[in-house]
């Protein structure tokens, strides 16, 4: 999309304009990272210093005794932490957006309120649910009470079984303001014409919503899952809050964020390890990049012929 | 359209309905916070014997406020994340605009390959390169400084911010920049020109690079966790965890960490929100 052909000036001003966001990308981000990758190759020998060791990091992570187990199950457990969010946290946002689309005068103060959790720091999130959750104080469990389900009630942050959904709930509950948000200024973008025409052919609003609305921003629902996915296979700080760098109760909280953190600065026994560290980092890397690929070959240009 | 009772009873709760669900879910969304913010001012007593209740003149207690200022070192940790959080957030516009206008302006051989090369950023998150700055850090003797957590920041901002404001410059009008060409500017005088225009899209990125920037737990716990250069979140984290059976402390110190936030969301939310749905943010 260039739209200027113009004079040319000899392009000293274009390096003076690129030149500073270049460099420092450049060399705070993309050769950090490409070093990382290269790390993953080596072996840390003492202190500082590191040997060629070929794909040996890699065979360590996913067979070794020492780091399988805890890989495999961060790994599994990330995706249950993914499954939550796309399950509980996106069709909310969509369902509260659907609503707030819908108009009426209290609609920007609604939106204030839900999206507020979403600007507030993980580590308050993380602590302010700890408290509430926490037997000792009983909130939670006296609001259940009310409502009749205080049978439900359980230490859920503290049991192996309970920890990680519940962990991921809350993490749903502060950002759900994201995919709300989205979903909400692509619904109030789609023209009256094409929703006016079918009421007056008398659907009904839930018709006009999934025949018309929901096709048409598709390409957002793509956006909102790709961002999740990066989001939660990167995240790191709720966990390292509520359940410590060594994820508990058990290792049932662990994802890729905390065992990539303990790997590289090791935890109380065993002391940090800065190239299985980088190949964690490297999987990390990959399965973002998989998604990533994934979603814009296969979602994006799906969506792009659609529409055409 | 006949208007049966009926349908017109159908009618109300169609509208009824999303209110309903609305409000329900901002008691979720709010409850939490407030139950913080409330029991914060109340003894200890009061605390786990009366949580629901406002405080009164019987229950008000500032005893946790005393604890925090008196043991913690907050103000140190605010004006670190002050420092970080605006130098950052300066940098990051001034760098990103200059940037973004180079790739919208001109018509040069690889522009599309910088705009590629800059946009990898979007997607893949810097913490992924964690093991290589910590190094870089290290060699540059940035460990343990707000310089080296300012410069994280800023290359972890730009790639976004130069996306999206070279959507926006694209939208200045061709003709005035080649009038004031023609009346013989320099390309630094029309840069200096552009920007005023594209000032809403500055205040929207710069909402947006600040936040993440503020909450940030990751980098200042691996760069720069000394006691001298920790940022509130890092600060917050830390102190709660030495104090977790003083629920005084605990509480009021959640309530200080959260309140200049929530004041600035309070204050910039209408344009926060309205930036995104005006597809500030695609």
């Amino acid at each position: 999309m260039q739209q200027t052909k113009r004079r040319f000036v000899f392009p000293v001003h274009i390096a003076v304009f690129l030149g500073p966001a270049v460099l420092l990308y450049t060399v705070f981000m993309v050769v950090p990272l490409i070093n990382s990758l290269r790390l993953s190759f080596f072996e840390t020998v003492n202190q500082n210093q590191q040997s060629f060791a070929g794909l040996q990091n890699y065979i360590k992570l996913f067979t070794d005794s020492n780091f399988a187990p805890f890989f495999w199950r961060a790994l599994r457990n990330n995706f249950v932490f993914f499954a939550v969010h796309m399950l509980v946290q996106n069709p909310i946002g969509l369902l509260l957006a659907a609503l707030l689309a819908e108009g009426g005068r209290l609609r920007n103060f609604f939106r204030t309120i839900i999206f507020m959790p979403t600007v507030l720091s993980v580590v308050i999130i993380g602590f302010i649910w700890q408290l509430i959750l926490n037997p000792l104080w009983g909130v939670a469990e006296s609001m259940l009470e009310a409502v009749g389900l205080g049978a439900w009630f359980g230490p859920w942050l503290g049991k192996p079984e309970t920890a990680l959904v519940t962990v991921a709930l809350i993490s749903v509950w502060q950002f759900v303001g994201i995919p709300m948000i989205l979903f909400y200024a692509a619904l109030i973008g789609i023209p009256d014409e094409l929703t006016e025409a079918a009421r007056v052919d008398g659907a009904s609003a839930w018709e006009t919503f999934w025949r018309i609305k929901f096709p048409l921003i598709l390409p957002t629902v793509g956006i909102v899952g790709i961002l999740t996915f990066v989001g939660n296979f990167n995240a790191f700080d709720l966990i390292y809050t509520m359940k410590g760098a060594n994820a508990g109760p058990d290792f049932a909280t662990d994802i890729m964020g905390t065992l990539f953190y303990r790997t590289f600065f090791g935890q109380q026994l065993q002391l940090g390890n800065p190239t299985m560290g980088a190949t964690v980092a490297a999987m990390m890397f990959l399965i973002i990049l998989t998604g990533v690929l994934l979603y814009m070959f296969l979602w994006a240009r799906r969506i792009q012929t659609y529409e055409l | 359209m006949k208007t049966t009772p009926l349908s017109r009873t159908w009618h109300s709760v169609e509208r009824f309905v999303p209110i309903v669900i609305l409000t329900i879910y901002s008691i979720i969304a709010l409850f939490p916070v407030v139950m913080i913010l409330v029991n914060s001012f109340k003894s200890r007593k009061a605390i786990f014997g009366a949580p629901f209740q406002f405080p009164t003149s019987g229950t008000f207690s500032l005893i946790g406020y005393e604890t925090v200022i008196e043991r913690s070192t907050f103000h140190i940790y605010f004006l670190n994340s002050a420092i970080v959080t605006f130098v950052a957030l300066v940098l990051t516009l001034f760098i990103g605009a200059m940037a973004a206008f180079a790739l919208a302006e001109y018509d040069f051989r690889g522009n599309a390959w910088i705009a590629l090369y800059l946009s990898i950023g979007i997607m893949i998150p810097i913490r992924l390169g964690t093991v290589g700055i910590l190094r870089l850090m290290v060699d540059l003797k940035l460990v343990n400084t707000l310089t080296g957590l300012i410069l994280i920041y800023v290359a972890q901002s730009l790639p976004l911010t130069i996306f999206i404001l070279s959507q926006f410059m694209r939208q200045v009008p061709k003709d005035l920049k080649d009038a004031a060409r023609i009346d013989g500017a320099s390309e630094y005088r029309i840069f200096g020109m552009v920007l005023p225009l594209v000032r809403p899209a500055l205040g929207a990125i710069g909402i947006f690079t600040m936040i993440p920037i503020w909450n940030d737990l990751w980098f200042p716990l691996i760069i720069a966790p000394s006691a001298k250069t920790a940022t509130v979140t890092l600060g917050v984290q830390q102190f709660l965890g030495q104090f977790v059976s003083d629920w005084n402390a605990v509480l009021s110190s959640l309530t200080l960490a959260m309140v200049p936030i929530l004041i600035l969301y309070i204050l910039f939310s209408r344009q926060m929100i309205r930036s995104i749905t005006a597809g500030a943010i695609k």
